[in-house]
């Protein structure tokens, strides 16, 4: 095998590729990135047993052929290497990996015994790259990140028709995003758990090409799989099983109170304020007519209050966050306004952007005062 | 003490000795749980009785003075105790009961100086170098503690007067049962060097044997041994400390009521278990039993862990920090349920389970993190509702049904 390239581009494949990869394999092979050449193509392959990941692009010249090296070494010497072709080519039992002056000799593993990648599931329709990491990142960071209940590691997709809809929970907060897609058939109605942090990793590696497409197990192909391709590279992942939260029903369907801040203002108040509440102690945030009043601190310990305009409709009320998890939603709702939609201190707030009818949900649970 | 039995009092020793300078006291009730039980129930008096579980594994707790006549003494194997005195009455422990009167003890001390380190339900150092002008002599507060304990909690006990702590232990341990004794700060060294070694403290089995392969038996011998050869021997810190220690110098103040770090539950199985339905209902049964605890010392905690011992001994721990401060069985229950799981036994035999809840902070003032989809009232409180119907109708008057045995729910 022989092939020659621009270094960048490999480095990118490359450097994407063994981010896939174990960091303690099961077995051997699976710490190597396979590189096969077929025609004027490359492809690079990482697996390990829950993710698979592949990359192709076009190389200047080539010798078809196969093989299996080291994925962290090549990741590291690609991306040290000085911008100018790369020359990648099998000797016996090694590669020799020559860029301008500078040689690398690696040994190789052994490509048969290299397991077969999953067969990706069919495509079940596409959307704007950007939008849906976007939409993911929006989401994921609600995402538990405690294995030991590991459907909350998740995020869930829920595909009705042209509406993708997706959700997350670590049972302290809730985030709702619903956006459109295109599916390939029309009245398509499915759901899957995807681990989050794979999830959120593959929207971002994916959004420099223009648009996704995500394939679904349809019958028995790729059963308990989801693949996303786009931007010449593919990925499949192993769903999650078990079953999500019933959510929809903690969604409040209209709260009595309601508060419209402008969100910048709003997330630099509670960063300041926060200096003062160690590790997950709360923020209050009281609410009044015209205005916000954030407190946090108290007692013996150091204190601090800031107060912002807010609008706000409904009867006074004070309701504590952990400050935490308020600025994740803050910072996820895309908009220079906030609305805070409040029942009781004791019940979700839900943060939007300035229309209650808003694409993103975020549903944050209060935390209850002592006493 | 169970180790290191001190030989009756000998030279060095007087009851009603020097005590200028002796400010520390060590006070350690008589056959505490056994005296208790013999508080409610008087016809035992005179008899041998041993308060320990019942079970083919059950351990002695407390022995009176009459049953350690017949070489029975705590932490010994029921199954022989039982052979030594056949006579004796057993009784299955009532720790609501000691926790009780230990409570009542440590008050009686408290009303004497603030300066109280309880180490278990039943000793105490007690520091009364603040309350001589008060109430006299320490000898004197020794004797009138000693009268008030048995006034009020119709218990006896004794008490070490000494200048340090570690003597003033010791002094306690040569004038049981119900006595009194004062090791004068002039007399510690005479007092000291005729004792074993294993006396002194941080003398376990293993130093012992090292100390006897040296030749040493008495701690005179090791008193009289060059502190660097100690420390060759036994590693430079532990060598050190005994060397200061058969001097009698001990620098440890008394340090007034160490918070508990922790507070657990285990149980030894009375045959081992491999059968993960029966460690599960235990799992349960050890974190209600915890969280009972928790709630009545108004406390919450953090992390928990689980200890699992199988039957060859070997010990295994898990534990798991939550993300909020509980107090709810509930919760403790599944979070040691999945540490266990974790574990990922294939039916191993098991001796002995354990739970226990660490990080402990008051529970008032403790803000929690509500959860989504949480009712108003949720575990904490049905088990809140759960203590005051043990309160009226006893301890277990509601439990979790797994916990219902059908063969007692009659009861």
């Amino acid at each position: 095998m022989k092939f020659r390239m621009d270094r960048e581009a490999l480095a990118d494949a490359v450097a994407w590729t063994a981010r896939s990869l174990p960091s303690r394999p099961t077995v051997p092979v699976l710490a190597g990135l396979l590189l096969t050449v077929d025609g004027d193509t490359l492809t690079v392959s990482g697996f390990d047993y829950e993710v698979s990941a592949r990359a192709e692009m076009a190389i200047d010249a080539g010798d078809p052929g196969a093989a299996l090296v080291s994925g962290r070494l090549l990741a590291e010497i690609t991306r040290s290497l000085p911008a100018q072709p790369v020359q990648f080519a099998t000797e016996g039992t090694r590669v020799v990996l020559t860029c301008g002056t500078t040689r690398f000799a690696l040994p190789t593993l052994p490509v048969d015994d290299y397991p077969t990648l999953p067969a990706m599931p069919e495509p079940a329709g596409s959307l704007e790259s950007d939008v849906f990491a976007a939409a993911v990142a929006q989401v994921a960071l609600a995402a538990g990140r405690d294995d030991t209940l590991p459907v909350l590691t998740g995020v869930r997709l829920e595909i009705e028709g042209d509406a993708l809809t997706l959700a997350a929970t670590d049972r302290y907060r809730l985030a709702v995003r619903q956006l459109s897609w295109q599916p390939l058939q029309p009245g398509l109605s499915t759901t899957a758990l995807v681990p989050a942090r794979t999830l959120a990793d593959t929207a971002k590696a994916l959004a420099t090409g223009p648009e996704v497409v995500l394939s679904l197990a349809i019958g028995t192909v790729g059963e308990g799989m989801i693949g996303f391709t786009g931007a010449g590279r593919r990925t499949t992942t192993r769903l999650l099983d078990g079953e999500f939260p019933k959510y929809r029903s903690l969604l409040p369907v209209e709260s009595p109170a309601s508060a419209l801040v402008t969100a910048n203002h709003l997330v630099e108040a509670v960063k300041r304020v926060a200096l003062v509440a160690p590790r997950s102690s709360p923020i209050r945030l009281s609410f009044a007519a015209g205005e916000v009043v954030l407190e946090a601190g108290g007692g013996d310990d150091a204190q601090a209050t800031e107060s912002l305009e807010a609008s706000y409709e409904g009867e006074p009320m004070t309701i504590a966050f952990n400050p935490g998890y308020l600025l994740d939603g803050l910072g996820a709702i895309d908009s220079d306004v906030a609305r805070l939609a409040l029942t009781t201190p004791a019940k979700p707030a839900v943060i939007t952007g300035k229309e209650p009818e808003s694409t993103y949900r975020y549903l944050l649970m209060p935390v209850r005062l002592a006493g | 003490m169970s180790r290191g039995r001190v030989p009756p009092v000998g030279p060095g020793a007087d009851p009603v000795g020097d005590d200028a300078g002796c400010h520390i006291l060590h006070i350690d009730m008589d056959a505490f749980y056994a005296s208790v039980e013999l508080r409610r129930r008087p016809e035992l008096r005179g008899r041998p009785v041993i308060v320990g579980g019942t079970g083919s594994r059950g351990v002695v707790l407390s022995a009176t003075y009459e049953c350690r006549a017949y070489g029975v003494h705590s932490a010994m194997p029921m199954m022989r105790a039982r052979r030594l005195c056949p006579a004796a009455v057993v009784i299955p422990p009532d720790f609501a009961a000691y926790q009780d009167a230990s409570a009542g003890v440590m008050e009686v001390f408290r009303a004497v100086t603030p300066l109280v380190e309880p180490l278990s339900l039943d000793e105490a150092f007690l520091d009364v170098a603040g309350a001589r002008r008060r109430l006299g002599r320490p000898a004197q507060i020794g004797e009138l503690i000693r009268a008030r304990v048995q006034d009020e909690q119709d218990i006896t006990c004794s008490v070490g007067v000494a200048s340090t702590k570690f003597v003033a232990k010791l002094a306690s341990a040569r004038c049981k049962p119900d006595g009194l004794l004062v090791v004068p700060a002039d007399d510690v060294v005479a007092f000291l060097h005729p004792l074993p070694v294993a006396a002194l403290w941080g003398v376990g089995e293993r130093t012992e044997e090292q100390l006897l392969r040296l030749g040493l038996r008495t701690v005179g011998d090791l008193a009289r041994v060059p502190v660097c050869t100690l420390q060759r021997a036994l590693g430079p810190a532990a060598g050190g400390h005994l060397a200061a220690l058969a001097w009698g110098r001990d620098d440890r103040v008394v340090v007034p009521h160490e918070p508990d770090r922790s507070i657990g539950a285990e149980e030894t199985f009375p045959t081992d278990v491999d059968d993960p339905a029966v460690i599960h209902r235990e799992l349960l049964r050890l974190a209600e039993r915890t969280a009972v605890r928790l709630r009545a010392t108004g406390q919450v905690g953090r992390t928990v862990s689980i200890k699992v011992r199988f039957a060859d001994f070997t010990t295994l721990s898990r534990s798991r920090t939550l993300p909020s401060a509980t107090d709810v069985g509930r919760t403790v229950y599944d979070t040691g349920r999945m540490l266990f799981d974790g574990l990922g036994l294939q039916r191993a035999r098991l001796r002995l389970v354990g739970v226990r809840v660490e990080g402990l902070t008051p529970a008032a003032g403790v803000p929690r993190q509500l959860i989504l989809g949480e009712r108003d009232s949720g575990w904490r409180e049905a088990e809140q509702a759960a203590d005051r119907a043990a309160h009226r109708f006893g301890a277990g008057a509601v439990r979790p049904a797994t916990l219902v045995d059908p063969l007692q729910s009659s009861e």
